[in-house]
């Protein structure tokens, strides 16, 4: 019997701890003391790790940002590098706090997986790349192509409505990562890489000859890429959605990771609102009151983040087109904080 | 006086016993139904936390997904397959990719192993070396690897389609894979094929009729004749009458990629290439266990019997290392079908791939998806283990063991 008594203990114990699992999410990064981000395997200008194991990119700010609001230290980060098709799983399973990892919102992944959008970090579409000796000039002109794809993503769909809306055959390899797509791309395995256009660009600097190759003009989808948070803890995502708004407004207002200490001391009524010396919108988040100032100085604003990873100050130099302001011409645009 | 048989104690109830207590008698039982019942307690209580914690969670549950529509493409399908066919039918798909990749290797495999064995066993220096060397070689390279490798090698060694190798004008090889004429049914095609079953189910019926023969009246019959009129002068004859059953649709060169024929993906030919041969170098470790385990005794028998070596090898050590072979072959079969599920790597669609991976990602649904794909390998398993007891089994009795 003595077995048998283990056996229940057992479970019962198993049974009460998977129904408490339900947490604060805020709590289990401050007692932790890391916040932990899922990224990607390797994106250059979104995510990817440098020769020293220190990731950069538009993603990886993300994560320093929301360090910085928590624990105003923008290292405090654990990055998990995730494939796309294990991303949602380890969101859902607890073990990263938030997803960063150029995901498209769709209402698919926003409704059924248990995870949430909390905006919108970069506007992108889906492209296709092709070899410069190919002669194609248009997407239109792929009919029998063969097309790299990575699985487990929005764009293996896309692809598949847009050969059949247009009444073109294809034959599609699909691989698990992002690498293995590109390299089998460039041993000529297919005659097409599709994926994100900005991540066209990123992959085609990996290549070995970057100017053989080509972007075409099409884009064949809305790609609207944000971080994901798990359902059913508000105050998380909160957070996460403020942070995003807080570098948006930053950059509405001119302040800077260089100029915020001097903005901080004008007396314009905005920018003492947002910078935190009146009011208290910081600690209703959970934060403090400085949570802005923290963020600016962790990573910059939007506009700064956007160059330093994927715009003009990048490799990548990639227009600010639909991700510029609301006010400059693009979509950008955050609720006032007030 | 009565002269009847005495009745036998009832023993159903003991054997009853036995068969539910062990020695332990009705206690037993009744610790073993309150194990089997807290078991049972124990898997509806992981089963309805799991479902509450879903729900909390609001993610979707249930299998009701794999009636939706999948929306996207896979490039190799044994049945017919589109981007607006279902999860189950994606299921499907790629389960039958792990099987034909599975049964394909698993044949490679053991021809490779057989014949690497016997140039192990052979007396001829050279041979045994080689067969050495590439055992050694093979078996200590992991096995993800070597699949990389040829998948690269394969690609890398290939042109590209516009320029392909020809083969006769008829099949090409590019680094799309090779292309063969594809057969297109004709006119004869139902009297052709029923004309060959015929041929078929005569000839074994033969063969079977002379087998007895042979042994329980001791003579020989010549029947091969009479099958190769069967096999081939049936079909023949009817396509003479109703014309061919065929006809070859011939692959051509249109845009990018071949268009007719059938063809065979070089993520295909890699796997293949790699499970098996990776494969085959147990084998033929197990093989030449089993054949060693027969006693030298047998092969000097056989000799003394007027056997020549082959014949020998053929019908006395062969089938009695089979005994020693099967087991640890079966073991080899069954790894041989779980690590095509390496297959990911390289981009061909097998389950895992395209149900386990793809279709995971598009629906969320990981636990069912992940309890699907286990249930689906726990069974493959199963059943293989199954056919290879029986054949065991059989063998051992042919033995008279």
């Amino acid at each position: 019997m003595k077995r048998v008594t283990l056996t229940l203990t057992l479970a019962l114990a198993a049974g009460l701890s998977a129904k408490a699992a339900d947490a604060q999410t805020l709590k289990t990064v401050k007692d932790r003391g890391m916040l932990s981000c899922g990224v990607s395997q390797g994106l250059p200008g979104f995510s990817s790790p440098d020769d020293k194991g220190n990731w950069t990119g538009l993603d990886v700010d993300v994560c320093r940002a929301i360090a910085g609001a928590v624990f105003n230290d923008p290292t405090k980060v654990k990055y998990v590098p995730l494939s796309a098709k294990d991303r949602f799983t380890a969101l859902q399973s607890g073990e990263i706090d938030v997803l960063s990892r150029n995901t498209t919102w769709t209402i698919s992944r926003d409704t059924s997986l248990g995870a949430n959008f909390t905006g919108v970090t970069y506007y992108d579409g889906q492209g296709f790349m092709v070899k410069k000796s190919l002669k194609v000039n248009s997407a239109l002109e792929l009919n029998s192509a063969s097309v790299c794809v990575q699985t487990g993503t929005t764009t293996e769909q896309n692809l598949a409505d847009y050969f059949k809306a247009n009444n073109m055959k294809y034959e599609v390899i699909a691989f698990g990562t992002n690498d293995e797509t590109v390299k089998a791309y460039e041993a000529g395995r297919c005659d097409v890489f599709t994926t994100d256009q900005s991540g066209l660009y990123a992959n085609r600097l990996k290549l070995a000859n970057p100017n053989d190759h080509m972007v075409l003009p099409e884009i064949i989808s809305k790609e609207p890429l944000g971080p994901m948070v798990r359902h059913g803890d508000d105050q998380w995502f909160d957070i996460v959605k403020w942070t995003l708004f807080a570098m948006v407004t930053a950059e509405e207002l001119g302040v800077t990771s260089k100029n915020i200490d001097e903005k901080a001391k004008l007396e314009n009524p905005e920018l003492k609102r947002v910078l935190g010396t009146d009011g208290n919108f910081g600690e209703q988040l959970g934060l403090t009151k400085d949570w802005v100032v923290r963020i600016v100085k962790a990573v910059g604003n939007y506009g700064e983040v956007f160059d330093r990873n994927v715009g003009a100050g990048s490799p990548l130099a990639i227009n600010r087109g639909l991700n510029n302001l609301w006010n400059k011409g693009g979509l950008q645009y955050a609720p006032p904080i007030r | 006086m009565s002269t009847e048989a005495r009745n036998p104690p009832p023993q159903i109830a003991l054997k009853i016993r036995r068969l539910l207590g062990g020695k332990a008698g009705w206690n037993g039982v009744a610790i073993q139904f309150a194990f089997a019942a807290i078991l049972g307690w124990i898997g509806y209580e992981i089963v309805s936390n799991a479902r509450a914690n879903l729900e909390n969670q609001h993610i979707a549950a249930g299998f009701g997904f794999l009636r939706n529509n999948a929306g996207f493409d896979v490039n190799q399908t044994l049945i017919s397959y589109t981007g607006s066919d279902t999860f189950l039918r994606v299921f499907m798909v790629g389960l039958l990719n792990t099987l034909v990749v599975s049964v394909v290797g698993i044949i490679f495999a053991t021809l490779i192993g057989f014949i690497v064995a016997l140039c192990r066993l052979s007396p001829n220096w050279l041979l045994s070396r080689v067969g050495e060397i590439y055992i050694e070689i093979i078996r200590n390279l992991p096995v993800l690897f070597q699949i990389l490798f040829w998948y690269l090698a394969v690609l890398a060694a290939l042109p590209n389609p516009r320029q392909s190798i020809s083969l006769l004008g008829i099949a090409f090889i590019s680094n799309r894979g090779l292309v063969i004429p594809s057969p297109i049914g004709g006119s004869g095609l139902q009297p052709f094929l029923a004309m060959l079953a015929l041929g078929v189910v005569a000839s074994l019926a033969l063969r079977f009729y002379a087998r007895r023969a042979l042994f329980q009246e001791g003579r020989m019959i010549r029947i091969w004749p009479t099958v190769l009129g069967m096999l081939v002068g049936l079909p023949l004859a009817t396509m003479l009458v109703f014309g061919l059953p065929f006809t070859f649709e011939l692959p051509q060169l249109k845009g990018f990629n071949f268009a007719g024929g059938s063809r065979i993906i070089p993520e295909f030919v890699a796997l293949t290439l790699a499970l098996s041969t990776y494969t085959a170098a147990f084998i033929a470790e197990i093989v030449r266990a089993g054949i060693l385990s027969v006693h030298k005794g047998q092969m000097e028998a056989g000799a003394s019997l007027g056997l020549s070596r082959g014949a020998t090898l053929r019908l006395v050590v062969v089938p009695q290392a089979m005994r020693v072979i099967v087991p640890p072959l079966t073991n080899q079969y069954l790894n041989l079908t779980k690590n095509s599920s390496l297959a990911v790597a390289i981009g061909y669609p097998d389950l895992v791939s395209v149900f386990a991976g793809t279709s995971l990602s598009q629906t969320g649904q990981a636990i069912e998806i992940i309890a699907m794909t286990m249930g689906i390998y726990l069974l493959i398993s199963l059943l293989t283990s199954a056919i290879m007891s029986v054949y065991g089994w059989r063998v051992s009795r042919s033995l008279g063991a």
